[in-house]
């Protein structure tokens, strides 16, 4: 594999933002650029595949274990192909405590799924995930890049459904 | 030096270093898991919590620097309370599997939770589980006793040069692991088995064979490279378990290569599928028969004697393996210099022998190993230091840090550390290439000094460089010499092999000169300087006395054909630079006697007697390592069947040879022997300057060893054989360590 698979994954576009993060540092130091790579491939290909991890550290020049570390880290990366939406739900304290018990209960009852899976018409994956600094507005979700704060089950159930 | 107080007691130390580094130099014990002397500082796993007066948390020792006037309390409430906290937390999702864990009884976790650990774990819920890796031949995972200390990631990192470890995930789900089913690759991947605290990480060929109680440890020295690894060898009932590291900073520190830590599979039986050689073979009438010592020796003195009388002792060559011991070497050498010859050699893997007079006493580095990761620039020229001598590449590997790496190389080579300047050049150009830097430095010298190169010691250079062309890549390499403070130029397997290499070698010694640099060479095997010392060279005696001229090189033996040969310790055919030519000279010759400890010996092929030796590990010994270091040990096991140590065997063919002084009682009275021969030396023999007569544009490198390939035991070493280097598998592409991997802090 070499460094060019990036570029044949990617569209041009796509390689022009990498560069230009890579730009933002020290060429010895590329290595600080994983994050910014990752998110750009991702919004591009959906989600990191082996391949395109093993890409985007051979074209950062870093061990590729480095880049899947990075990648298994943050829960906005995801490393299976999912559904057409990410709902990431958070349960920790704040959360939990005003409600996100039922929000993850609606998803089993209406959609049948559980944090990790994705509805059988590929329409929607369910995450859950840990704090995203949104507590004053606990409970809360991200709906792929939008948070949505203060959530009731029925505010939720229609937010879902709209989702298309 | 600042002075703290640990303990009530008071210190004197130096401002920076980290309090567990105090404490552990003045015999104060603080417990830990991810602090390791070698590694950078993680403080991850906060066992080492103490309490500093004016604190009010606990710190940890291994990431606090010590400032004047500190008071440490490793053992205080404060300190303790942390300690168990912290302890009580590892012990959460750690298994009670040590009854089945091979790490049981030599394992950190354990010996601390002993002074640490509750009796009765205040958790029920369900310990977590993870799923094993399958990392390769060498290491057998179990990655439910990980308490993720990271000490193998960062070795990886740090010290290996290449990560192939990672910890992914997070929380409770983070996971030490390559993360996809690959098998971890280095050659020094065996000593992340050390540096695991648990028992996670445990070494795969001697998985459940003995409990560490039940061992005995020996010492020995590694006979795989020049480097002269110290080893603990673990037995148990007569066999070799294992072999783990003995430290020795001016050796090997704490590491071990995976050939020095995975050859014992060809000394012990039920590793190597019986192949040892248990009784002496003779050859009838074209059958291979097995015969009794005294028979075979017989045969074997009754033969050379004749072949004395009837065509000349000059026609009976011995041929030795660069790793057999200074004593065997000593012997062979005597025996076949009481036979009135000089042919003796062990550098099968040299094409050219020209102007060996002028080498030194041995080849050496001259300098320490340790001072290899001081130099502020090294110059390596056809060495691959890597896979020849694996613990060099990580002392240079260090020198990166702070120094800068130049090689001028034949051929493509993947390093475990950045080069700064790389020259790849074809064999045809590589002394022209090489012969850039010289000249260069020469201009530069005569230029500033006004005089011409004979007064600078290098008669004849200017007239032989006067063709060569300078070039950028030249003069950066010169430049790098000349700037730096301390400076070496080290020659490695490749350019020895190199079939100019007299020629290499001189425009080295040169260029080191000339900038002012040390001049070393790394050699074949494990015992080269020994060989040099004990006199296993045509030119010279032991402890470099003259001998008469006329002795005949490895290479001459087999090119002209001897009518006998003597083989100790070495499959030609598979170690030398002409392997095939060399075969057929073995095949025409009229009677071979081989010393061996393998039934699958190549000289079954060609042999009349084969001689049932000690291997490694069994015979008692000496090895001179690439700094002149004598480093003698003992067997650790004693061998198997009617084998006999090869210096006791080669001592009693003296004496059925009627040759005299040749009644050794043990293999130390031989040393003391080879020693008595050194007092002579003086500086009779020293490098002298002698010039190539020309720079040839057309030369040849010979296909190198594998790195498992190197001598009869890496050879037979069944898990070292499955391994990705073995097979040529190796996925080369190494990414680039930026500098932020080099940095350790603490060390």
């Amino acid at each position: 594999m070499s460094a060019n698979d990036l570029k044949t994954m990617l569209s041009p576009e796509a390689i022009k933002k990498i560069d230009l993060w890579i730009g933002k540092y020290p060429t010895e130091r590329k290595r600080s650029a994983i994050i910014p790579v990752l998110t750009i491939v991702q919004d591009e290909l959906g989600h990191l595949s082996r391949e395109a991890m093993d890409a985007s550290a051979d074209y950062l020049e870093i061990p590729r274990i480095a880049a899947y570390e990075v990648a298994t880290f943050y829960s906005m990366f995801r490393l299976e192909p999912g559904g057409k939406h990410v709902v990431s739900l958070c349960t920790n304290v704040s959360c939990m405590m005003a409600g996100s018990e039922a929000l993850k209960k609606w998803f089993k009852d209406e959609l049948g799924i559980e944090p990790g899976q994705t509805s059988e018409d590929g329409r929607i994956s369910l995450k859950e995930v840990e704090c995203m600094a949104a507590c004053g507005g606990a409970p809360m979700l991200e709906v792929d890049k939008q948070y949505h704060e203060n959530l009731t089950v029925e505010k939720m159930a229609d937010l879902i459904r709209d989702l298309n | 030096m600042i002075s703290i107080e640990v303990d009530g007691r008071k210190i004197e130390a130096e401002e920076g270093s980290m309090i567990i580094e105090v404490a552990d130099a003045n015999g104060i014990t603080i417990p830990r898991f991810c602090y390791h002397k070698k590694l950078s500082i993680a403080a991850n796993c906060r066992m080492c919590l103490v309490e500093v007066d004016g604190v009010r948390k606990p710190l940890p020792a291994c990431a606090t620097p010590i400032s004047d006037g500190m008071v440490v309390k490793t053992g205080s409430n404060m300190a303790q309370d942390g300690q168990k906290s912290v302890m009580e937390f590892l012990l959460i999702n750690h298994p009670l599997d040590c009854p089945i864990c091979d790490q049981g009884g030599e394992c950190e976790l354990q010996d601390l939770a002993m002074g640490y650990g509750r009796d009765v774990s205040r958790f029920c819920e369900g310990k977590r589980a993870v799923v094993d890796k399958n990392i390769g031949p060498l290491i057998e995972t179990d990655m439910t006793r990980c308490i993720h200390c990271t000490r193998c990631v960062r070795f990886g990192r740090e010290i290996a040069g290449i990560r192939e470890m990672g910890a992914t995930g997070r929380g409770e789900h983070m996971e030490i692991t390559t993360f996809i089913e690959k098998s971890v690759d280095s050659e020094v991947s065996g000593n992340i088995i050390d540096l695991c605290p648990v028992g996670a990480l445990t070494a795969k060929p001697s998985r459940y064979r003995a409990r560490a109680w039940e061992m005995t440890q020996y010492d020995s020295v590694s006979p795989h490279d020049c480097i002269g690894a110290n080893l603990h060898v673990h037995t148990h009932r007569n066999q070799v378990i294992r072999v783990v590291p003995k430290d020795n900073e001016a050796v090997n520190e704490v590491w071990l290569s995976d050939r020095d830590r995975y050859s014992y599979e060809a000394v012990t039986m039920p590793d190597n599928d019986n192949r040892r050689l248990l009784e002496p073979m003779m050859r009838v009438n074209g059958e291979w028969q097995t015969a009794d010592w005294e028979t075979a020796l017989e045969k074997v003195a009754s033969k050379l004697n004749m072949i004395v009388q009837t065509d000349g002792a000059e026609h009976i060559g011995a041929i030795s393996s660069a790793s057999a011991t200074t004593e065997e070497m000593y012997l062979l050498q005597k025996l076949i210099r009481g036979l009135g010859s000089n042919n003796v050699d062990h550098r099968i893997r040299i094409s050219d022998y020209s102007m060996q007079g002028n080498e030194s006493l041995f080849p050496e580095l001259s300098i320490e190993l340790s001072e290899l990761e001081a130099l502020d620039a090294c110059l390596l020229v056809g060495s691959d230091l890597r896979k020849d001598q694996p613990l060099a590449a990580l002392r240079v590997r260090k020198a990166t840090r702070h120094g800068q790496i130049a090689t001028i190389n034949a051929r493509k080579i993947y390093n475990n550390f950045n080069v700064l300047h790389e020259i790849e050049a074809t064999p045809d150009d590589w002394l022209q290439q090489v012969a850039g830097v010289a000249k260069y430095l020469l201009d530069q010298a005569m230029a500033a000094e006004g005089v011409s190169a004979d007064s600078l010691g290098y008669e004849g250079l200017d007239e032989l460089l006067k063709d060569s062309k300078v070039e950028q890549a030249h003069i950066n390499i010169a430049k790098m010499l000349t700037k730096a403070e301390k400076k070496g130029v080290v020659l490695g397997l490749g350019a020895l092999e190199f079939n100019h290499s007299a020629a290499l070698r001189m425009l080295c010694r040169a260029i080191a000169g000339l900038s002012g640099a040390t001049f070393g060479i790394m050699t074949h095997g494990g015992n080269s300087a020994g060989a040099y010392l004990a006199g296993a060279i045509p030119h010279r005696g032991p402890g470099g006395a003259d001998v008469e001229e006329g002795g005949q090189t490895a290479q001459q033996m087999l090119n002209d054909g001897k009518k006998a040969f003597i083989l100790l310790k070495t499959e030609i055919g598979k170690e030398a630079v002409h392997a095939e030519q060399a075969k057929s000279s073995l095949k025409a010759s009229e009677f071979v006697v081989a010393l061996s400890s393998y039934n699958d010996d190549e000289a079954f092929e060609y042999a009349d007697i084969i001689l049932p030796i000690a291997s490694f590990l069994e015979t008692p010994g000496s090895y001179v390592n690439v700094n002149g270091h004598w480093q003698d040990f003992n067997a650790c096991v004693s061998a198997p069947g009617q084998v006999k140590p090869a210096w006791k065997v080669l001592r009693v063919m003296g004496n059925l040879l009627d040759l005299k002084n040749f009644d050794y009682v043990s293999a130390q009275d031989v040393m003391q022997e080879v020693k008595g021969r050194m007092g002579a030396v003086g500086d009779r023999i020293k490098a002298r300057w002698q010039c190539p007569e020309s720079l040839p544009t057309e030369g040849h490198c010979p296909e190198p060893l594998n790195i498992y390939q190197v001598d009869c035991w890496t050879r037979r070493s069944k898990a070292l054989q499955k391994t990705a280097l073995a097979k040529g598998e190796e996925d080369l592409k190494r990414p680039k360590l930026s500098p932020f991997h080099n940095i350790l802090g603490g060390v």
